[in-house]
């Protein structure tokens, strides 16, 4: 078995990161924070697309946990950064622990349609209320670190740190859970559900216990999302959102932690040059990539990694 | 000797068709129980009943002296009944020696070792060794040394039921039900395979119960048999004179002859 790299590569993307951000473009810091907080909802998709479940609704999480970010500012003024995203975190895992016990309970098509409809409950509840401002939604509070708000200039830079340091952990924690037994379960229980329930183990519980902590990284990713936007809006719970996620997973390929975060940057960076390059015509420029990882890099863009290192 | 298993009067209607009629057996440890009958005779639904995949309408099992009727498989397997299957149940897109570590994880975890935040390297339990060690010996044991990389669905049908069979020992069962260990393997390789299976089960001291129709293998093979027929068991006695029974006879070797005959008339057509 050959050494776990995974860990090391994830401290020098930290380090990069967080040492080139003072030189780059505002407008790259804003890209590379939005690709983080999505990397991490795809991390948890990526969690449950390898037990063979594809969620159509994990925007609801990312809803979920971006207005309890938000919700916090506007009602209790708070406006600690790290407050907000473990409440954007425990909102989201406390929904999923509810709706797990219905939803561990089905599988493909069914848990991807339960899934949705559940998200667009959300979007239709929010879109009528209206002191959360309707279809509008509302402004989030300028967030602080420790009581400490960075000056104008910096703050892009102080966001994207919170982000890095956040999707930092997140990526190592996952990578070590994905190593545990119950980790490992994953392609078991894609394969043959029957044979691990005599094995001594329960599908259900290890796809419940899954569905949570994906349910938790969407929270995080939205409450970061919320305090990098400064505006939330009930589209982050919108079925084209959860799409959106389901497409970089996709284009990310499930082959490792760091993946979701690539994808979701190059998302990223496809979205903002097609956009600049053919304002009409965006999509189809997105489209045809996706089609390309597709036909050519099945396991997503990932494998283009695995390759390298066995050549 | 003791009981280890003991089904008494168990019971299971499907509508009108009635899977078992009070079936009552004990089970001594460390015995070789074969269980013979045509198809749809009760044999399976009584492997069923026993790991909790079905419940009994009426009857109860104990196990070691404990009520497991209501018990979940899992549960079941984790108490030390472990079963393999008729066709075998493998994860197929991994290799032999992936199946057999997804096996041993869940070992681990059910003994509470190798979690989140565990340090170092776990060891199995019973075994007392790394997980790649188990896997490896396991799989050596069971002839499958060389199949260790490839993908369990591209294993040929005999490899395929001894990988069953091995990542059932990866929990150290107590009581083994093997379903039909020998179906799908050709006549020579089928003394091969249970010569395998006898000798690494006997060798950990686990008491088994199989379903075999070849009664060639039954009598080589087993110390006891209970011959089903339409969910009863009409005969419960050491292989010779279970199968001198003249209702086994009827029932259930006439049976399997008339069944031979009609699979050969089949393939004739």
């Amino acid at each position: 078995m050959s050494a776990d790299r995974t860990p090391r590569t994830l401290l020098l993307l930290l380090v990069a990161i967080l040492a080139a951000g003072p030189f780059a473009p505002q407008w790259t810091l804003f890209l590379l924070t939005v690709a983080l907080a999505k990397g991490l909802v795809v991390l948890g998709l990526m969690m449950l697309l390898r037990c063979g479940l594809v969620s159509f609704g994990q925007a609801l999480y990312y809803c979920v946990g971006a207005y309890a970010a938000g919700m916090l500012g506007r009602l209790y003024e708070v406006s600690g950064v790290l407050t907000l995203m473990l409440a954007g975190m425990a909102a989201s895992a406390a929904v999923a622990f509810v709706l797990g016990f219905l939803l561990a309970r089905y599988r493909s098509i069914f848990f991807g349609l339960l899934s949705l409809a559940l998200s667009m409950i959300l979007y239709g509840l929010l879109v009528k209320t209206e002191t959360l401002g309707s279809s509008d939604g509302f402004n989030v509070l300028p967030s602080t670190l420790f009581g400490w708000r960075p000056a104008d200039a910096w703050v892009r830079y102080a966001v994207l740190s919170v982000a890095a340091v956040a999707a930092f952990v997140a990526a190592l924690a996952v990578h070590r859970y994905l190593g545990t037994p119950l980790g490992r379960l994953a392609p078991a229980i894609k394969d043959n559900e029957i044979r691990v329930e005599y094995m001594g183990a329960s599908a259900r519980t290890a796809i419940h216990v899954k569905y949570v902590i994906a349910a938790a990284l969407a929270g995080l990713g939205g409450a970061l999302a919320a305090t990098t936007v400064g505006h939330i809006d009930p589209e982050m719970a919108y079925w084209t959102t959860s799409g959106e996620f389901i497409f970089i997973t996709i284009l990310a390929g499930t082959g490792s932690v760091i993946a979701p975060f690539l994808g979701a940057l190059i998302f990223g960076i496809i979205q903002t040059v097609a956009f600049d390059l053919s304002p009409n015509t965006w999509q189809m420029v997105l489209g045809a990539s996706l089609l390309l990882v597709i036909v050519f890099l099945p396991e997503g863009l990932w494998s283009l990694f695995k390759r390298r290192k066995i050549a | 000797m003791a009981a280890i298993l003991d089904a008494q009067g168990l019971q299971k209607n499907f509508g009108a068709v009635v899977a078992a009629s009070g079936i009552t057996a004990a089970i001594e440890r460390d015995s070789v129980v074969g269980l013979i009958g045509t198809n749809g005779a009760g044999k399976t639904t009584f492997i069923n009943m026993l790991t909790g995949y079905l419940k009994p309408d009426r009857g109860r099992i104990h196990y070691e002296g404990r009520d497991i009727t209501d018990l979940a498989p899992r549960d079941i397997t984790r108490l030390g009944i472990c079963r393999s299957f008729q066709i075998p149940q493998l994860y197929a897109s991994l290799t032999a020696f992936e199946n057999m570590m997804i096996g041993i994880g869940v070992v681990l975890r059910n003994a509470g070792r190798g979690g989140f935040f565990a340090r170092g390297q776990p060891l199995v339990p019973g075994y007392e060794r790394l997980p790649e060690d188990v896997a490896e010996r396991l799989l050596e044991r069971f002839g499958l040394g060389e199949y260790r990389d490839k993908n369990a669905q591209v294993l040929p049908g005999g490899i395929r039921k001894l990988l069953d069979i091995a990542l059932t020992m990866v929990a150290r069962p107590k009581i083994l039900l093997l379903d039909e260990p020998t179906s799908g393997v050709s006549a020579e390789e089928k003394f091969q395979i249970m010569e395998m299976i006898m000798k690494a089960v006997r060798a950990e001291g686990i008491t088994v119960l199989f379903v075999e129709h070849d009664m060639e293998v039954v009598s080589r093979f087993a110390e006891r048999v209970l011959a089903f027929y339409d969910g009863r068991i009409i005969a419960d006695a050491p292989p010779q004179a279970a199968l001198a029974d003249p209702e086994v006879k009827r029932f259930v070797v006439g049976g399997e002859l008339r069944r031979l005959d009609e699979a050969a008339g089949a393939r004739r057509a």
